[in-house]
This record gives C-alpha cells, sequence and structure tokens, in this order.
C-alpha cells in the first residue's frame, strides 16, 4: 500500500492520486486477484456503474497482460436493489451485461471506485443473489474513504483514504471523464 | 416526469426514452432465473377495469408483481360499482386502502383526469374511453425500435422512421397516444382511413393523412393496424365489411409490396380476416406476439418511474 | 311592506338620459323622473354611482319544479333571478310532468305568485310529453290563468318538419310563439362536445355546429311561409347568427337568443374534463363567440336568455359522458354581460337595456314588463354598479345548485337593488 508524496493542491482540492499512482494501484490490485484466487481461477469481475465497469475492465486487461488468461468481464446495475430509494425521485437504470458463463459458482469479484457506507455492495450482494449462486464474492476498490455503516470490507483496496464526512472525494476516469485523478474537496463543490 | 400518466403528451422526449432505455434494462429479468426485483416492496398497485381486458390487466399485475408491488385488483363487473358506485366513491375507497397507483380502464374518455383529482397516489390511464392509452403507445414504440434499430439502442429515439396507422382512427385511443409519441420521439407518421374514420380536425395533428393505403406502402418502415368493429358499419361509417377489407385491409398481397426490413403492428385482439389477414398476422414481420411481453416491461418501467422513487407531494404537479 | 310605500331612488344614472338624476317611485309605478323628484314620506336609496335599468326578464329558464326540486325549486330560482336583477323569467316546460297542459301551467305560475320574488311567466310544451309527435294543448295553455304565449320543447328539438310547421301555424290564432331548440337529433347521436380540435383531441363524440344552423334555416323558411313567429332559443355558432341575419333582411318574423356563457366561454375549458363546462348546445370556439358578440351588439340576435340550468352536485361530479347538461346563471348574467359587451366596448349600456329587458319582454308578450324607465311606467328596475371592484364567483348562492362554469372567474359589477312593481326585492345585494 503505497503513500501518496506530499499532497498537491489541484483545483478542486487536493489531489489523492494522479494517473500514474492509479495505474500503479490497478497493477498491484490485478496481481493481488491472482494471487488470492489461485490465479484467477472461475474468476470475473464485475464493475458497478458508473465508473466500476471501466476499472473493472482495467483489471482484466491487467490480468490478461500478466498471465494470458482471459478474465471474463461485465457490469452489475444495482439501482434496482438500493435502499435509499425512497429518498431520491426514481434514478435511470444503468448498464447491467453478465458474462455468458453467468455467476453459479464462480469466483465474482465486484469492482466499484469508492468504499463509504457500504450500502452500495450490500445492493450489489443482493443483485447478486437474484442473478444465482456464486461459490465466493469479494471486493476490490479504488479507494476506501471509511465511515462504514454496514459490516463490509474490500479485500483488495487502492489506498486507503480518510475523510472527514464533511469532504468529497472525486475520482475521475478516462473512459468517463477524460482524465485519470482522485482528488478531494469539501462538500458543497 | 410528471406524477400521472394520462396522456402520451404528458412525456417530452426525454422521459420517453427515459422509459424507453429502463424498458431495454428491465427485459433482461425475463432470462433470469428469479424474475422479480424488490423496487416497489410495500407499495400497492390496484388495477381498477371498468371495461373487461383480461390482456392488459394481466399484463400490469405482471409488471407490478415483478417489482414485488402488491396487486389488488377490482373489476367492476359484480362490485359495489355495478350497482351504481360512482367513479368518485369508488376513488375514495381506494384512498382510504391506501392505493400508491391506480391503473385504471374505463368505458368513458377523461376517466382519469377525473380520477386523478380525487386520489393522492398515481394514475395510469390504461385506456379511457376514446381517448387515451399511453402505456400502449410505450410498448410500441419500445417494439418498434427493438426491431428497427436493435437490442443495444439505448439513448436513440425513432428518428426519420415512417409508421403508418391504418383503420378506425376516429375512436381509437392506441391511434391517439401513438399519434402524439410517435411524433415526440421523431418519427413521421400517416393516417390511413376512410374519411369517416378520421376526426375532422385531424389536420392540426403532428401526422399526414392518407384515404389510401396503398400508396403508402412501399414507403413504410412500420404499418400499424388497428381494429375495426362491425358495429361501425351499422353506424355507416363504411359501406360493408367487404369493402372495408379490400380497400384498408392488409393481406398477404399488400405485404409483399412493404420494404423488406419493415415490419407489421397490431394493438390486439385483431379481427383475422377484417383488418388483417392470418397469414400476416403469423409472418415473420408481425410483431403481435412481441407485443405482448413487451408490455409487461414497458409497464415495469413506468411503474418504477412513478413509485420507485420519492413520493410526489400531494400538492405537487398532477 | 304594501304597495303604497314610496321610494325616492336618488343620484342614479339612467342610460341613455342625462347624468344623475332621482327616480321616485309609488303605488307600483315610477310617478317622477329627475333631479328635483321628491316626496316627503319616501324611504330614500342612495344611488350614487349607480344606473338604473328596467328589469331584467329572461325568457330562458329551469326551474325544475316540479319533479326536480333537488336541484331548484320555483323559491329558490327566482330568489336567485331577483339576486340577478330579474323581474321577470320564463320557466321553461322540460319539468316532471311536463308542462304540456293547463294544469301544470297554472301550478308553477301560482308557486311564482306565492314566492314573490320575481313574475314567472310559464312556457307550454309544444308537443305532449316533449315527445315530438302529438300537439300539446297549446289554446287551453294559452287561455290558462297562466296565459301562456311562449311555447318550446326545450331540452328536446321539434325535429319534424311538419310538426314545427302546424306548431308554427296553430299558435298565430292567440298571437303566440314557438321557441325552438335548435338540436338536429340524428346528428348529434351521444354527442359530448363541440365538434372540433378539442373533441378530436380529447375523444369526445363531437356535436357538429350544421346540426343547430340546419335547423334554423327550415325552420327560419317555414315561419316565413306560414307567417308566423319563431325564436331561436340559446344561439351558439358563427353559422347560426349569419342565418339568422339572412332571415331578419327578408323581413322574417325571426326572433332569437343568446346566453351569457356562449359569450364568453369556448370549448377548451373542457380540456380538465370537468363536466360543469358541459351544456346544450355545447361551448364553441373562440370564432363562435366573436360573432355571437358582434350579433347582439347590432341586434340580429335580439337577447341574452340565461338558459339557467341547475343540477344537482351528482349530475355532475362523474365522467363526461355520464354527467348531466347545463349550466346556472341567472345570479351571473348581468355580470358576464358587462365584462363580454359593455367592457369590450361593443353594446352600451342603453343597449343592455334593450337586450335583457325591453326586447325579451316584448317577444314574450310580457305586459308590464320591459317597459322603459319613465313616468307612468310599472316600477319594475334594476339598480347596477359597473363599478364594483371584480370579484371571484363562488359557487354559493340563493340557487340550490353549484354547477356554475365561471366559479373562480373574476367578473365586474354588482346588482344593488331590484324592485318588482315598486316593491324592493333585493337591496344591497341581498333578498329582501
Amino acid at each position: 500500500m503505497c503513500a501518496a508524496s506530499s499532497p498537491v493542491a489541484g483545483r478542486d482540492g487536493l489531489a489523492v492520486l494522479d494517473a500514474e499512482e492509479i495505474r500503479r494501484s490497478l497493477t498491484r490490485i490485478a496481481h493481488e486477484i491472482l494471487e488470492r484466487t489461485h490465479g484467477g481461477d472461475e474468476v470475473i469481475l464485475l464493475g458497478i456503474p458508473t465508473r466500476g465497469v471501466p476499472l473493472a475492465r482495467r483489471l482484466a486487461a491487467r490480468i490478461g497482460e500478466f498471465e494470458g488468461l482471459d478474465v471474463p468481464c461485465g457490469s452489475l446495475d444495482v439501482t434496482m436493489h438500493r435502499d435509499d430509494l425512497r429518498l431520491h425521485p426514481a434514478r435511470a437504470l444503468g448498464r447491467t451485461d453478465l458474462p455468458p458463463g453467468g455467476v453459479d459458482g464462480k469466483t465474482v469479484v465486484l469492482v466499484d471506485d469508492v468504499l463509504y457506507s457500504g450500502r452500495t455492495v450490500r445492493a450489489a450482494l443482493d443483485a447478486l443473489n437474484d442473478l444465482g449462486r456464486p461459490r465466493a464474492v469479494q471486493l476490490a476498490v479504488l479507494v476506501d474513504r471509511g465511515h462504514r455503516e454496514l459490516p463490509i470490507r474490500a479485500d483488495y483496496v487502492g489506498k486507503n483514504l480518510p475523510t472527514s464526512q464533511r469532504e468529497v472525494v472525486h475520482v475521475l476516469l478516462t473512459e468517463v471523464d477524460g482524465q485519470d485523478s482522485v482528488t478531494i474537496s469539501d462538500e458543497g463543490r | 416526469m410528471k406524477r400521472h400518466l394520462i396522456s402520451a403528451a404528458d412525456l417530452s422526449r426525454a422521459d420517453a426514452l427515459l422509459i424507453l432505455d429502463t424498458a431495454e434494462e428491465l427485459a433482461q429479468l425475463a432470462d433470469r432465473p428469479i424474475k422479480k426485483l424488490p423496487t416497489l416492496r410495500g407499495r400497492t398497485v390496484v388495477n381498477l377495469f371498468y371495461e373487461d381486458s383480461t390482456r392488459t390487466r394481466i399484463s400490469f399485475e405482471a409488471a407490478a408483481k415483478r417489482l414485488s408491488a402488491d396487486v389488488i385488483n377490482f373489476s367492476a363487473k359484480g362490485s359495489s360499482v355495478a350497482k351504481g358506485e360512482s367513479l368518485k366513491d369508488t376513488a375514495l375507497t381506494l384512498e382510504a386502502m391506501g392505493a400508491d397507483a391506480v391503473v385504471i380502464r374505463h368505458g368513458a374518455s377523461g376517466a382519469a383526469h377525473r380520477l386523478a383529482g380525487w386520489v393522492r397516489g398515481s394514475v395510469l390511464n390504461a385506456g379511457d374511453g376514446t381517448h387515451e392509452h399511453p402505456t400502449q403507445a410505450l410498448l410500441d414504440a419500445f417494439t418498434i425500435r427493438r426491431r428497427l434499430k436493435g437490442p443495444q439502442a439505448r439513448g436513440a429515439g425513432l428518428d426519420g422512421l415512417r409508421v403508418t396507422i391504418v383503420g378506425d382512427v376516429l375512436h381509437s385511443r392506441v391511434a391517439r397516444s401513438n399519434v402524439l409519441l410517435l411524433s415526440t420521439l421523431g418519427a413521421e407518421v400517416t393516417l390511413a382511413a376512410p374519411p369517416t374514420l378520421l376526426p375532422l380536425a385531424v389536420g392540426s395533428w403532428p401526422c399526414a393523412v392518407s384515404y389510401e393505403l396503398d400508396s403508402e406502402l412501399p414507403k413504410s418502415d412500420v404499418v400499424m393496424m388497428l381494429r375495426v368493429q362491425q358495429e361501425r358499419m351499422n353506424a355507416a361509417y363504411f359501406p360493408s365489411v367487404r369493402e372495408y377489407s379490400r380497400r384498408y385491409g392488409l393481406d398477404a398481397e399488400r405485404m409483399a409490396r412493404l420494404p423488406g426490413h419493415a415490419i407489421v403492428m397490431h394493438p390486439g385482439p385483431m379481427n383475422r380476416g377484417v383488418e388483417i389477414a392470418a397469414e400476416v398476422a403469423d409472418s415473420v414481420r408481425s410483431t403481435i406476439v412481441e407485443q405482448v411481453a413487451n408490455g409487461v416491461t414497458t409497464r415495469m418501467a413506468v411503474l418504477y418511474l412513478l413509485l420507485g422513487g420519492t413520493e410526489f407531494p400531494a400538492t405537487g404537479e398532477a | 311592506m304594501t304597495d303604497h310605500d314610496s321610494w325616492l331612488i336618488k343620484g342614479v344614472t339612467i342610460p341613455g338620459g342625462e347624468g344623475p338624476t332621482s327616480l321616485l317611485l309609488g303605488g307600483g309605478s315610477i310617478t317622477d323622473i329627475g333631479p328635483n323628484a321628491e316626496h316627503p314620506d319616501a324611504r330614500t336609496l342612495d344611488a350614487d354611482g349607480l344606473i338604473a335599468l328596467p328589469g331584467l326578464v329572461d325568457l330562458h329558464t329551469h326551474l325544475r319544479e316540479p319533479g326536480r326540486e333537488d336541484a331548484e325549486t320555483v323559491q329558490t330560482g327566482t330568489a336567485a333571478a331577483a339576486l340577478g336583477g330579474f323581474t321577470a323569467v320564463h320557466a321553461m316546460a322540460n319539468t316532471d310532468p311536463v308542462a304540456d297542459t293547463a294544469g301544470v301551467v297554472e301550478q308553477v305560475w301560482r308557486l311564482g305568485r306565492a314566492a314573490g320574488h320575481c313574475d314567472v311567466q310559464p312556457v307550454g310544451a309544444v308537443t305532449i310529453g316533449l315527445g315530438g309527435t302529438r300537439l300539446a294543448e297549446l289554446g287551453t295553455m294559452a287561455d290558462s290563468a297562466a296565459r301562456v304565449r311562449v311555447f318550446s320543447d326545450d331540452g328536446r328539438c321539434v325535429a319534424d318538419p311538419l310538426l314545427m310547421r302546424r306548431a308554427l301555424e296553430y299558435v298565430k290564432a292567440f298571437d303566440g310563439v314557438i321557441a325552438q331548440h335548435a338540436q338536429d337529433p340524428r346528428l348529434t347521436e351521444g354527442a359530448q362536445l363541440n365538434e372540433g380540435e378539442m373533441s378530436a383531441r380529447l375523444g369526445l363524440a363531437g356535436w357538429p355546429a350544421v346540426a343547430e344552423e340546419g335547423i334554423i334555416a327550415r325552420d327560419c323558411l317555414l315561419a316565413a311561409h306560414v307567417g308566423s313567429a319563431l325564436h331561436v332559443c340559446h344561439v351558439s355558432t358563427a353559422g347560426s347568427a349569419e342565418i339568422l341575419r339572412w332571415a331578419k333582411s327578408k323581413g322574417w318574423p325571426v326572433t332569437a337568443e343568446v346566453t351569457p356563457h356562449h359569450l364568453l366561454l369556448t370549448d377548451e375549458l373542457a380540456a380538465g374534463y370537468d363536466p360543469v363546462f358541459k351544456v346544450n348546445p355545447p361551448l364553441r370556439t373562440g370564432e363562435d363567440v366573436a360573432e355571437l358578440r358582434r350579433a347582439l351588439a347590432d341586434g340580429t340576435i335580439d337577447c341574452v336568455a340565461t338558459d339557467h340550468a341547475p343540477h344537482p352536485v351528482e349530475a355532475k361530479e362523474t365522467e363526461w359522458s355520464e354527467a348531466a347538461f347545463g349550466m346556472t346563471g341567472l345570479e351571473t348574467a348581468l355580470r358576464v354581460v358587462q365584462r363580454a359587451m359593455v367592457d369590450t366596448g361593443l353594446l352600451d349600456w342603453a343597449g343592455v337595456a334593450d337586450r335583457m329587458s325591453v326586447r325579451p319582454a316584448r317577444i314574450g308578450r310580457l305586459a308590464g314588463q320591459g317597459v322603459p324607465l319613465a313616468p307612468g311606467a310599472p316600477a319594475n328596475l334594476t339598480l347596477y354598479d359597473p363599478a364594483a371592484p371584480a370579484e371571484a364567483v363562488t359557487p354559493a348562492g340563493a340557487s340550490k345548485s353549484r354547477n356554475t362554469p365561471f366559479a373562480g372567474l373574476e367578473l365586474p359589477g354588482r346588482v344593488v337593488a331590484t324592485f318588482l312593481r315598486g316593491v324592493p326585492t333585493v337591496l344591497d345585494g341581498k333578498l329582501t
């Protein structure tokens, strides 16, 4: 787990990870996944929209480079399983794209950009439950910012980032936002 | 989106695309082992059907149940309604039962509008008299998009597609809703019918009009056939079923003159042999069967978008 | 309050006259008009800023009694009439039982006298039971205590051309007039709303203008042919106004009325499917409203008649196609006419006096009503404040029913007082 060098003030706030650091984190996570799943045996990666999806694809690409292994990759939208639906107007759904083999008997690695209260992951577990019965479920996140409200933990973490609840973590990814960065700023951005 | 879905005119292009894209996602449910989502758990949807329509009622029921809502079916026959209870009193009863949404099908145009003034929940118009049937138009649009733009057409409208609607437009709520929604989504709509079955004011609608079906066939990407009731013959709307079929019926010979990719639709129930020939209804161009499946999906999308989030404030936009 | 009470109305303006003056009423008549009119025992009414019109006469009202007392009675309907400035109303015959015999018309006439709020002139049906097939005993009704002169099947059309001809001919014997409700039944089966853009959009069966115009044209020709008086009820379309203009240009004995609501409201109000806007004949388009106003201004349409049609709540609080047709109108009529005709510059107050009092009384052959205000004339008059601040109409009023299409609409003016043969029926806007 590498610590960033002294934080640089960015446009929106403090920089936490730059593009290079993000790349290194993902490389490390890819290796860790291979270690802990006996070389990626029966593993599928499911990204949680929006930014979990490109992250999952990058991890799948890394694993393919290192091991020549084709890890099935897809997306899992959790909107319909959220526990806070009644607090907002009905949201548009993200895409759910399961790899052809399905999830039964597989080790599913859920991939998301930020782990915070844990409710999104809990919704993902509920959604996964209706899709089949994985052998195991693991969680990979780029940033863990603490303040869990449920007993949920990540198996793979890019960076542990202590934050206050007033702060906002911004993850930008090239595929979605045109650049790679993780910054933190005060609320009211 | 607004609190009620009463007319296709209630939907902006953005609203309509949101519904179609949501339906696209929900369509996958049909292939899952568990065909259910927890999203509307604890919500109550009432089906208030004054007209017999098993097909539509079951479609709404399936849609609501797949979202884990509780469904109460209230059909007019053999109920207090048959004994003369007014629509208003029925509405007050539903309020007392805590209905989050009421799906209403009624023989009088405007019934859904009136109901919306008497209940706090959302009102979904499942067909009111000869006025509108917006979820039919939505499932028709969904069907067209899937067939002609492919299953990955998220975010796309129906721009540039040419749709010909044929038949008794004057008395058709399906036609009214489709003209509105298809043009909102960018399609070019033409109505083909004898002059007696077109409203006099049709010139102000966002569509073209033709008294001839044959001239429209080679240019149509979609032909939508409306049911023609034989009773209309008795009120002198056309001289005979035979003449109607000859001039406006879609038979195999006419179907052959459609462009290769064109599809044939019908909201059902069909009068085989009157507006549509059996071999057309059963042909590979016909979307009649998948319209039914798409009906459940589209209605799930509408129910989710109306009920899946915050409750609309009681004094909010109706 | 006896007939011998004198009243001195001071500072009032009589349209067509010269500036504020005083009116002295005594013994049921106007005894003096002039700035110096005086009487030692007279009660005084300060009418500064008010105008005086001869008491309004309604040629077309539904009092619903006998038979539909849940909607209105002669008592409540005439109270509403007095509050609207009316001193006489014609009570239409579509009661239950129908007013097709001397017995029923005399009953209605007596109820009117007993209530005392305004004169009630019963209208007799043209055909038995409004069935449109056999003439009712028109002569007997004319000879009865009710002295019926206006005959109408209003609610239904006398559609059979032969029967209409016979009716027109028959009433010549006693200077009667047939008032036709022009609605071709075959063209309006199941019709709900004016046939046009709104009906097409709302999916409501259309009511074509030609269903009214065709009958009017036919009846004008019949009236001319047999030389008898025709009155056309509630004209609602521009085409009807044109036909009437043509008929009058020929000197034919045709008169016509228009309702206040047809001078102000259009079919666009049906957009929310609220049946308070459902009426027979239906509300039409803006072009029709404009033409009807012009026709009333130039006298092609002779008068305003309310077609006051009260209905109980449950008849209107339902789906459009199930709801009853009709709107109330007695209490708001003058204010609507001010808004539609006077404030738009189309008609002055002298013209209003002519269209809402003088001509309707003449058409109804009502002696003692519709007499211009002059010494010696019966003291039937209305005091009105045209400058009263505009106020929103509330459904609550003297009428038993609440189905007014003007609810919530701001209308100008206020009826301050109504006098029936020198006796006030309304003072300061309230029943006496």
